[in-house]
């Protein structure tokens, strides 16, 4: 567990990397101030006027006037509160239990004073404008430039460029969640045109692989799992929208299109298949098909968490605290909350579930049966799958704000839909406004947050961090970015591009800055990497560590598309689901070897090979993974049926494929699992174990048959059983290994 | 790599190798103490909980909170005044009519604590307990009154107490997890429970409640895959290790040291978990206080694993029994769930006690609600629906008064009434006993400071020693 890095460590942090002398430095209110007076003082002296202490409000100038003498600090009342050592008098207040402000963002507060407190809109807020690229002498391009400028301002020199088998590693991962095959490295190395990273960039963006990995990050966000969440956990029928999501990836859909298929898909003029399926997103969160459940509270909290997904997917703002009371910390009012939800009070379905039989999976009309479009290019006669869509009704619910969020309460004021009041807003001309209005609007040029929330996650991506940390909040209490104008000229391109998720893509790792190498040893005046100055090493993701072992043994089965699959799972993990009960049912040949990404999302009880490597069970958006360093990693890597399965035919290969000697043969595996060859050392220790376990295994043929029969992919024919055991500890020992689980 | 000594130096035990200095960061980062509450916020109680889960909600009515009027209004329309605004389960749009305790109580102990025949095991151990009868909370259907319970919120995402006191507190035990679940087999058909209710939300996931199982591996894959026996286990084990120190001389990368710690944790979780599991070594009177002779996965067995985890430094320990949603059948129901509960529950406290573990051991027996002091007449005869405006949970041990009772329901049990108790001031009492301070406890997530208790909670102090 990394400590939260407190927030006056990192302006210190800052005040060492700039040079320039401090008193003359010009503060900046959105990067410094206002996130000090967020966090220390808007919970009694911010929007919320429910909660609000002494009449006061600091979130807006003209109210905190009354207490801010710009340009004469001694006079400030709101400095000398902060800065009292009277505890009686010292604000925030102890019983607050916020951090006292310190002797450096006293002196902060004290030069904007001086510098006449002034006040900028939220920067998140104002609209996107194209910045000036700053001139920086040997810069690639844009990226560089912004990035080079700060660095040399702060007197740090970037890392050199990784060398050619870490960058090929780190693209094919980054972009598609697999490790390039021995080949892949060869042909990169080897090639001796000018463009060849340009051409293995664009190799790896057209692949299928490619939108798989996408489809991974965009179905955490929009909480994609097979099951319905509550209760019973029953599955629900859903899986062609993940067939939606990958197509869109593939076939590089353009961001606004994507937002409004799926958002209202259904209203859409003569709305296509594929266009309907989209529409499943608005169906695909969490329901109940508990006994118990009132329709009226049931259909309140399906309201409340499509406006908590729709602002973390498109808006990166929290705006679940609005359900209850206004925000304390964005402007975001309560009533904001409320008609943001009567834009999805169209949505046809039920609060409950009464009288449908207790059976999984369940009904939750309305439903469809779809060939989807990847169905079809498979060929064949594929099955029609079932899949939930949108509808409208033709009169949409009554939407009233909830006072408390409380459902019982009829006595709020009705409400139709609108964008939230501090935002640009959606003109109808007296129509109601509709899920299609909500798209455009999310979407147009004068939406301020949604291009910038998404290119911050696809830089997060691909550097480990954000250019602004948060990634679920661009509010008053995320990160202010630390390359502002970076992120905006990001989301201009990627605005004026129309909205090309590729472009984006391609444009960041064309850049050096993520050619970079990359360095566990901090630099000390930058350990954050808030400069991006090197590469970051991450661990890979869940699907990435299994999809790797699945690669790199052979047994990976590519087959686009399609209903989800079952692979092996501890017996009896759903025993406590119930309504009806559960027996997992695994499947048979290939579907066993399909990617992650079209594992069974059971949400109550997720993979345990996926859960141990933090995958989220999707029950509410999330944006960046948690990523652990457990025990339950190593058992699952060490002993999970699946990663043995995958070492012994991958050791099977080694013996057939990986030459004569047992040098050459630990060599091959080193090449196909890590991109390079073994030192002396590791081959030593590798070799050591071969031989130590061939005695062994000589001595117990049960036990050596045992091993290499595990899982239910064919048995090896005709290798000597003992010594295909000895390697099997060898393969499963370089599938442990930390080197593969990582970003270089 | 000629030299045999440095393979011998790789290959031996990472202390050995990269000195107590270098692993002491990877451990307090890991598994070995290391909260973030140090030094603790005040003096504490209880060093370590188990919370019994009576899920499905158990009736206050026939166990703990005797009340005499509804007898006398057996069959009678409930009075509207009771119920007017009240959210309801499964009766809405019902009539509803009052039904009166199923169950004789009786004064126990020198307290004279009011417990039912239904738990005569509890009984005996009356004065060892404080009852609370003014427990309220927000949601009246199981899956999100269970979220609520244990992690203070019906929206998903939050961690789970346990995971809070793992955070807060860190682990004692270098050889388990700090926070374990189990649920129980047998009795009536039970409800589900989601891996939700131990979830770590957005605190890491090493914080997750780690759940054991009586059938299968007690740990998901702690057992070698088949044909790998221990010494070949050992062996990968040590050559990962030797080859992920190379990597680690390369790098310098702490993160990797953190991966070698990680698999020697596994290693040790392999060895100790079986024999935790295995009651050979426990003398026959305490399986009989039990009542239990193996892990069968019965409550009783759980209950008897808790105290071995308990022992062994686990933090945290919640057993699932997942019977109790009597909305018919309540007297033919109340009779198999008490028969598999009460006898181990009060094993448990008597367990402790004897080993002077349960003064720094805090007990928590309750369901995520009660039930309604009005008739549902599902099939097999008397039933009550969910409830959650009043209900009854036991706390021991910990420094919590025995023989006390705590707070009052209303003449038909409707409403809890006197010293209100509500599931925040529940946890802020628990991390109160465990001395951290539950307004300090917080973490930076999606915007903004959470706390178990979010912003309420106030610590019961008249239940406190």
């Amino acid at each position: 567990m990394i400590p939260p890095v407190s927030r006056s460590r990192v302006v210190a942090a800052l005040a060492v990397l700039t040079a320039a002398p401090i008193a003359a430095q010009r503060v900046s209110f959105s990067r410094e101030i206002r996130p000090l007076l967020s966090d220390r003082c808007f919970l009694c002296h911010g929007p919320d006027a429910s909660s609000r202490e002494a009449d006061l409000r600091l979130d807006r100038r003209a109210d905190a006037l009354e207490v801010l003498s710009p340009g004469i600090p001694d006079e400030s009342e709101l400095l000398r509160r902060v800065g009292a050592s009277d505890p009686d008098e010292r604000m925030p207040p102890t019983d607050a239990h916020r951090r006292p402000v310190s002797t450096e963002e006293l002196g902060l507060l004290r030069r904007w004073i001086d510098q006449g407190a002034p006040y900028e809109g939220h920067w998140a807020y104002r609209p996107v404008v194209r910045p000036q690229v700053p001139a920086h002498e040997a810069a690639r391009g844009p990226i560089d430039a912004f990035l080079g400028a700060a660095q040399a301002a702060a007197s740090v020199r970037p890392m050199p460029l990784a060398d050619d088998v870490t960058l090929v590693r780190r693209l094919s991962i980054d972009l598609c969640g697999l490790p390039p095959t021995p080949e892949d490295v060869a042909t990169f190395v080897e090639d001796r045109r000018p463009d060849r990273y340009e051409r293995l960039v664009d190799r790896l963006l057209a692949s299928p692989r490619h939108a798989e990995r996408m489809a991974v990050h965009w179905l955490d966000l929009v909480r994609f799992a097979d099951t319905v969440g509550y209760h019973g956990d029953q599955e629900h029928h859903i899986s062609p929208y993940r067939d939606y999501v990958l197509r869109a990836f593939r076939d590089n859909l353009p961001f606004d299109r994507f937002t409004r298929e799926q958002l209202a898909g259904d209203l859409l003029p003569n709305p296509t298949v594929e266009q309907r399926t989209a529409s499943g997103y608005n169906r695909v969160l969490q329901t109940s098909h508990e006994g118990g459940v009132q329709p009226k509270e049931y259909l309140a909290k399906y309201a409340s968490d499509r406006v908590r997904n729709l602002g973390a997917v498109w808006l990166g703002a929290t705006t679940g605290c609005a359900e209850c009371h206004d925000h304390k910390f964005d402007p975001i009012s309560q009533r904001d909350f409320y008609a943001l939800a009567a834009f999805f009070a169209d949505i046809e379905e039920k609060g409950d579930f009464k009288g449908a039989p207790n059976s999984s999976p369940t009904v939750r009309k309305p439903e469809i049966d779809v060939v989807t479009e990847l169905d079809r290019e498979r060929g064949g006669e594929p099955k029609p799958r079932r899949t939930m869509v949108t509808m409208a009704r033709a009169e949409p619910r009554t939407v009233r704000v909830l006072p408390r969020g409380n459902w019982l309460d009829d006595s709020g004021e009705i409400v139709q839909p609108a964008a939230p009041h501090f935002l640009p807003q959606i003109r109808t001309e007296g129509r109601r406004a509709d899920r299609l209005d909500l798209a455009a609007w999310l979407t147009s040029a004068d939406n301020p947050l949604t291009a910038r929330v998404f290119v911050n996650r696809i830089w997060n991506m691909l550097f480990g961090r954000g250019l602004s940390k948060v990634l679920d909040d661009l509010g008053a209490q995320g990160e202010p970015p630390t390359h502002p104008e970076l992120l905006e000229w990001l989301a201009v391109e990627f605005i004026e591009s129309g909205w090309d998720v590729r472009a984006l893509l391609r444009r960041i790792v064309l850049s050096d800055a993520y050619r970079r190498a990359s360095s566990a040893d901090a630099d000390s005046r930058d350990p954050d990497n808030r400069l991006f100055a090197r590469q970051t090493r991450v661990r890979w993701p869940a699907e990435v560590v299994r999809d790797s072992a699945l690669a790199i043994s052979g047994l990976l089965v590519h087959r686009f598309g399609g209903p989800s699959v079952k692979p092996y799972q501890p017996a009896g993990y759903y025993a406590h689901l119930n309504f009806p009960k559960r027996r997992y049912k695994r499947d048979k040949g290939e579907a066993l070897y399909r990617r992650s990404v079209y594992v069974h999302w059971q949400r109550q009880f997720l993979h345990p090979v996926l859960r141990a490597f933090d995958a989220p069970t999707r029950e509410e958006c999330v944006a960046k993974r948690v990523v652990s360093n457990s025990p339950a990693a190593a058992l699952a890597l060490l002993n999970a049926p699946e990663f043995v399965e995958c070492a012994r035919v991958f050791a099977a290969r080694a013996l057939r494929e990986g030459g004569e000697d047992a040098s050459s043969r630990v060599a091959w595996l080193w090449r196909q699992a890590l991109s390079r060859d073994p030192s002396e050392e590791e081959c030593e220790l590798a070799l050591d174990l071969v031989e130590r376990h061939q005695v062994r295994y000589r001595d117990d043929p049960d036990a050596a048959a045992k091993l290499v029969a595990t899982g239910a992919f064919a048995p090896a024919e005709g290798l000597d059983v003992a010594e295909h055991a000895a390697w099997t500890s060898v393969a499963r020992v370089v599938l442990n290994l930390d080197e593969g689980l990582r970003r270089r | 790599m000629k030299d045999p000594s440095r393979r011998e130096f790789l290959r031996g035990s990472a202390g050995a190798m990269l000195g107590a200095s270098a692993f002491r960061g990877v451990f307090d980062n890991g598994h070995d103490g290391g909260g973030v509450v140090s030094p603790l916020h005040h003096r504490p109680r209880a060093k370590r909980v188990v919370f019994l889960c009576m899920a499905g909600g158990p009736s206050q009515l026939e166990t703990l909170d005797y009340k005499p009027k509804l007898a006398a209004m057996d069959g009678k329309p409930m009075p509207a005044s009771f119920t007017a605004g009240q959210p309801i389960a499964q009766l809405q749009g019902h009539k509803l009519r009052c039904l009166g305790p199923q169950a004789k109580f009786r004064r126990c102990g020198d307290s004279g604590q009011e417990i039912s025949d239904y738990l005569p095991f509890l009984q005996g151990i009356a004065d060892r307990i404080c009852i609370v009868r003014s427990l309220k909370t927000t949601q009246i259907n199981h899956d999100p009154a269970h979220t609520v319970m244990n992690t203070g919120t019906s929206i998903s995402g939050r961690p789970s107490m346990g995971s809070w006191v793992q955070y807060a507190l860190g682990s004692e035990s270098s050889s388990l997890p700090g926070f374990v679940v189990m649920s129980s087999v047998g009795g009536r058909n039970p409800q589900p429970i989601a891996a939700r209710q131990w979830a770590a939300g957005f605190l890491p996931s090493r914080f997750q409640g780690v759940e054991f199982y009586s059938h299968g591996d007690p740990v998901h894959y702690v057992t070698n895959s088949a044909g790998v026996g221990d010494a070949e286990q050992d062996d990968v084990v040590a050559t990962i290790r030797a080859l992920d120190r190379l990597e680690y001389e390369r790098s310098r990368d702490p993160e990797t040291l953190s991966r070698i710690a990680q698999y020697e944790l596994a290693r040790r979780m392999q060895d100790s978990i079986p024999e935790l599991m295995n009651f050979a070594d426990e003398p026959e009177h305490v399986r009989a206080l039990y009542g239990v002779d193996r892990a069968d996965g019965s409550f009783a067995a759980n209950c008897l694993v808790a105290r071995r985890l308990l022992e062994r430094g686990v933090r945290f320990v919640q057993l699932y029994h997942r019977g109790w949603d009597h909305h018919g059948g309540l007297n033919k129901f109340m009779g198999v769930c008490s028969r598999l509960c009460d006898r181990p529950s009060a094993a448990l406290v008597a367990d402790l006690a004897q080993r002077g573990m349960l003064e720094d051991t805090l007990v928590v027996w309750g369901g995520e609600f009660g039930r309604t002091p009005m008739f549902q007449g599902n099939k097999g005869g008397a039933g009550r629906d969910h409830h959650i405006a009043g209900f009854s949970m036991w706390l021991a041990g910990g420094g919590v008064q025995g023989g006390l009772t705590h707070g009052a329901t209303d003449e038909l049990g409707y409403h809890a009434v006197e010293d209100v108790v509500e599931v925040h001031d529940l946890h802020a009492t628990i991390l109160y006993t465990l001395g951290i301070d539950h307004e300090r406890l917080t973490i930076r997530a999606q915007g903004r400071d959470h706390r178990l208790t979010d912003v309420h909670g106030h610590v019961v102090h008249p239940i406190l020693e």
